[in-house]
């Protein structure tokens, strides 16, 4: 079990004031297409992964928004990167990209992490 | 003196029909011009209308009542496809250059169906039973109850809403208004008729913006047992024995289902016109950002177009309903009474 | 004190061997051992001669950039072979002259400062000559000039942002054959060396000519010449000899790997910023103009590659297609996304190893063709006419194919769902795989090792269908226009099977841009970075050019394309597949398969 401590986990409520935002600002500064999703699950229902196993690419969206940044890292894993939801999404979203900016994050808040904690 | 001058209505629908009849009694001369050799528009084909399942049919049987008690010039087989403004006078011409005068013209071509098609992986085309609610409204003429393309009677069947509406996929990303409710006024329908088939509504939102719409959401749901399952249609596959595998995500569940039904109706939205692109090309009336026509003001001078003179009513604005486009008519016709009595326009444009 | 006139000069040149040596070696040492082979194989066998020969038609010559645009050419080649001229004959005209075959090193550059009086056996030739070669390379300098400010007069729509060390470099390029006839003018004035172009202007110079203008002239020139000498490795001029390596390199069958190692760098420095890469590129005509092939090599040299310019790239080879030197522009950019995305590439633990059916033939349809399933029932009726005993693959679930990973840069993830995908095919003992998309196709030929099975495009399995008459077609005169896919055209090769199948049934219409010069629809799963509105502006200027041609319908081979191209609205697009089984006469498709594929979806009387 990987130790996700660099990411700020959430408590059972979601405290809208004090949610972990940095992947969330990182997604918007490079896909900003991302503000208008709906969640009305056409990705999801799509999604190859999703046909093989317990992954729903909605509810990444969600938990981006909330920062719910311990679950996504799992959670994001499991993307095969085929476009299908990209290629139905009605808001136009690059879910796509938004996917890879959230890996790119993790691995950067990862790199951080380990080089803050070389410096103790 | 208004009584001179010639109105020229474009389209004979019920909201062309409308104008027309009130502008011919208040003394006009008026000629209602008609692309189809029978006036109705689209409400020809539709049999039940919401929220209280009365006939399409005598709905429209009123309306040409009326239109031709009113004196009102019919003109079928006729698409006007140019509208150009010559001396003073509106010149009216269509491809085989019939041409029409008038002073004031009322545009009312109404909209055009989502063609479907466009959602390929919905199906519509290549499997038989997948219909839309253009093609159920037609069934229920026709048969008086749901059919499967093999004769049958479904015993499941799923209702899809937001089909060419809300979607930057197919190009047009504004809501179609009366679909949802068109949709549980089907699923009603087809549980009367069939009582022992269940009813699958997969939304996204339910938009049901009329005072007497959620008491019909509210029987649905307890005398039809119709089922509402928030997630988006991905995509339908057809089975050896004919029936449709539908993949959606429930999201109130937050999980992928999948289904077997018999039948799946589309619920497709309004599209702007086949003509407006041509009717805009002359004058200076101009198209929305979604195709529609384009008021001179959207809050208060609904019915007038860009270009002073011609006018319109009912569809060719905006979805709408019937009721709201009768009243859109009535407007629509007051707005060219005022035009001639040359009444300034209180700074709306 | 005149002999310090060469010392700009030598220096210069000193410090550019010194540096190109090193790199050379550097380079050459980190190629892998089998490499290193290859490449001494390459020099005993015969392809050591078509190095030579594609070095001189190409380096020289710039044969490739002549078809593209004859003027454009021209001054490639004027500025190369005329320089490179200029040095032979000087040389030999320096031998001449000393009757001797070693000669200083310098004397053939400042020849003429230093021959002053004495003539020698063909002077006068000599002289002529090398008057033509100048004249011929300022011909070349001053087009090059031209081009920079009116480029549209070159064919070229765009010409590359250069940065100050490129500057630098070509203006001491540019000035120095001016310096050179002005101070092979300015001798001929004082020692009658020099022939119609430098006697002629040197007559102008008149009474102004001195020992010492002539002398400060040749100092400019060898400055200029040393300037550029030290510009060079480290602008775009390093092209010059780099490209030369690479092409011995790459004849030998070296091929680029999937992480970096120092034949990306030959390469990345062989790249001459000619910009013809950004002439054909479709994103500028959205507006993206910051992240074609020459900035990507650019940034990849300078060691500031961001992943916004990487992933936005659609991979539709055209620049490929057009680079002048060869520079494998789209397996670089892979590289470099796989260099990116090292630390996060999947395990997908979660595939399952599910049992595989027994079968002669797989059909694997793909994920995008689960979105057109308009494909997928054409290839139905197709397989059920030719009684084929088939397993469809990914009806019910399978993982995606792997190479839209691939394209993510995420290969070591990929690797995982070929595994998978792998055992499943093998594991159902069929002879042949069908794919009907070309992106699948694509990764299963050349990243697949599945051994005895054969991988056949839907097309070419529709063409056997054809000649051997299992299936026949009704042929009409329907104007039909083909869409060449990315990914099967310029991806693998194939251009015409599709087309023989079309034929069959209709008419193909010929368009101009086909082929390898064929559009991307914009829908390429190859860029993650591009909005759906800059997509459309790709669309909508594919689908504009084809409706020039009057098609009654587009046919594409490839389900992206379909479904990316059927949102213009303006066209019928069907699969060459829909077309095929379309074609066939209505009494010979079979009852229970039938699906009805009507060919123009009856127009309802509403509407």
């Amino acid at each position: 079990m990987d130790d996700f401590s660099y990411l700020k986990l959430a408590s059972r409520q979601i405290d809208f004031d004090n949610f972990d935002d940095r992947l969330l600002m990182y997604v918007l500064e490079y896909e900003p297409s991302f503000l208008t999703c709906i969640s009305c699950g056409g990705c999801t229902a799509t999604c190859s992964a999703g046909n093989l196993t317990n992954f729903n690419v909605r509810k990444i969206g969600l938990w981006l928004r909330r920062g719910e940044t311990g679950k996504l890292s799992e959670e994001i894993e499991k993307c095969m990167f085929c476009g299908k939801c990209t290629l139905v999404c009605p808001r136009d979203i690059n879910i796509r990209n938004v996917i890879l900016l959230i890996k790119k994050r993790i691995s950067m808040l990862k790199t951080e992490n380990e080089k803050a904690s070389w410096k103790i | 003196m208004i009584k001179n001058k010639h109105v020229a209505v474009i389209g004979g629908g019920i909201a062309g029909m409308e104008t027309a009849s009130v502008l011919s009694n208040q003394g006009l001369k008026v000629t209602l011009i008609e692309k189809q050799p029978v006036t109705g528009g689209k409400l020809n084909d539709w049999d039940q209308l919401f929220p209280d399942f009365s006939s399409s049919e005598t709905l429209v049987t009123r309306q040409n009542s009326k239109t031709s008690h009113s004196g009102v010039n019919v003109v079928y087989n006729t698409e006007i496809n140019r509208i150009e403004k010559i001396n003073g006078r509106f010149e009216l011409s269509d491809e085989r250059d019939v041409k029409i005068f008038a002073d004031a013209v009322v545009v009312a071509s109404g909209f055009r169906v989502f063609d479907a098609t466009l959602k390929e992986e919905y199906g519509y085309g290549l499997f038989g039973n997948v219909i839309t609610s253009v093609d159920f409204e037609r069934q229920m003429k026709k048969y008086g109850k749901l059919l499967t393309a093999q004769g049958t009677e479904p015993k499941r069947v799923a209702i899809i809403h937001c089909v060419g509406s809300r979607d930057a996929k197919v190009g047009n990303t504004y809501c179609s208004k009366v679909c949802c409710i068109t949709g549980i006024k089907q699923a009603i329908e087809i549980n009367q008729k069939l009582p022992d088939c269940e009813v699958f509504c997969f939304y996204m939102d339910l938009r049901l913006y009329g005072s007497k719409f959620d008491t019909l959401y509210l029987t649905a749901q307890k005398q039809h047992k119709i089922q509402f399952i928030r997630g988006r249609l991905s995509e339908a596959a057809e089975k050896p024995d004919k029936s449709l595998q539908i993949k959606a995500e429930d999201t109130l569940q937050g999980r992928p289902l999948r289904m077997n039904v018999d039948m799946i109706i589309l619920l497709v939205g309004m599209e702007p016109g086949p003509s407006n692109s041509r009717l805009i090309q002359n004058n200076k009336m101009a198209l929305d950002e979604n195709g529609f026509l384009k008021s001179a003001n959207i809050h208060d001078a609904r019915n007038c177009t860009t270009q002073e003179g011609i006018f319109m009513a009912g569809t060719a604005i905006c979805p709408m309903p019937v009721n709201e486009t009768l009243e859109n008519a009535r407007s629509a016709a007051t707005e060219v009474i005022h035009f001639f009595e040359n009444k300034k326009n209180d700074g709306r444009f | 004190m005149e002999n310090l006139i060469i010392l700009p000069f030598t220096v210069g040149l000193i410090y550019l061997l010194g540096i190109l040596g090193y790199r050379f070696v550097k380079w050459i040492r980190g190629l892998s051992k089998l490499d290193k082979l290859r490449l001494v194989q390459s020099f005993k066998s015969r392809r050591i001669l078509s190095s030579a020969k594609e070095v001189f038609f190409e380096g020289l010559l710039h044969r490739k950039i002549f078809l593209k645009n004859p003027v454009l050419g021209y001054m490639h080649m004027s500025l190369a072979f005329g320089w490179f001229l200029l040095i032979v004959v000087g040389h030999i005209e320096t031998m001449v002259a000393r009757h001797s075959l070693v000669i200083p090193f310098h004397l053939p550059v400042f020849f003429r400062f230093f021959e002053t009086g004495k003539t020698f056996a063909g002077a006068g030739i000599f002289s002529l000559l090398m008057d033509f070669l100048l004249l011929f390379v300022l011909s070349g300098v001053s087009l090059a000039m031209l081009k920079r400010f009116k480029k549209q007069l070159f064919g070229m729509k765009k010409t590359t942002r250069l940065k100050t060390g490129d500057r630098i470099a070509l203006t001491s390029l540019w000035l120095i054959f001016p310096l050179r006839l002005a101070a092979e003018s300015m001798s001929a004035n004082l020692y009658r060396n020099g022939s119609f172009l430098t006697s002629t202007l040197g007559s102008f110079m008149g009474n102004s000519g001195s020992e010492t203008a002539n002398l400060s002239l040749w100092t400019v020139y060898s400055l200029a010449l040393g300037f550029f000498f030290v510009a060079l490795p480290n602008s775009r001029y390093m092209h010059i000899p780099t490209e030369i390596l690479l092409i011995f390199v790459r004849n030998a069958g070296i091929k680029l790997k999937k992480r970096n190692n120092t034949y990306t760098d030959i390469q990345v420095y062989s790249c001459s910023r000619c910009g013809l890469c950004l002439d054909n590129c479709q994103l500028a005509a959205a507006g993206i103009n910051n992240t074609q092939s020459v900035y990507i090599l650019k940034n990849i040299r300078n060691n500031n590659l961001s992943d916004e310019q990487l992933f936005n790239c659609l991979l539709c080879g055209k620049c490929q297609v057009d680079c002048p030197v060869g520079i494998n522009t789209i397996d670089l950019r892979i590289t470099q996304r796989i260099e990116s995305t090292l630390q996060y590439n999947s395990s997908y633990s979660y595939l399952e190893n599910l049992p595989a059916q027994k079968a002669s033939t797989v059909y694997f349809a793909g994920c995008m063709t689960h979105l057109t399933p308009g494909i997928i029932a054409s290839m139905k009726t197709l397989f059920q006419m030719a009684g084929e005993n088939v397993w469809f693959m990914d009806e019910e679930k399978a993982p995606c194919c792997g190479r839209p990973l691939m394209l993510a840069g995420q290969h070591d993830a990929a690797s995982k769902l070929i595994a998978n995908n792998t055992r499943k095919i093998t594991g159902s003992g069929a002879k042949t795989l069908v794919v009907s998309c070309p992106i699948c196709y694509k990764v299963f030929k050349e990243d697949y090792e599945l051994g005895n099975v054969e991988v056949v495009f839907h097309a070419e399995y529709i063409l056997r269908l054809i000649n051997e008459k299992i299936i026949t077609l009704n042929s009409s005169s329907k104007r039909i226009v083909y869409h060449d896919p990315c990914e099967l055209g310029r991806g693998v090769g194939m251009f015409e099977q599709p087309r023989e199948v079309l034929r069959a049934a209709g008419k193909v219409v010929p368009v101009k841009k086909e082929k390898q010069k064929a559009y991307c629809c914009g829908g390429s799963l190859g860029n993650l970075k591009i909005t759906q509105e800059e997509r459309a502006v790709l669309r909508n200027q594919a689908v504009d050019d084809y409706l020039q041609y009057l098609p009654d319908v587009l046919a594409t081979a490839c389900p992206m394309c379909k479904k990316t191209f059927a949102r213009h609205k303006g066209i019928k697009v069907l699969d060459i597949a829909e077309i095929v089984v379309n074609a066939i006469p209505k009494p010979k498709i079979p009852e229970p398969a039938e699906e009805k594929i009507p060919e123009e979806y009856p127009e309802e009387a509403l509407v």
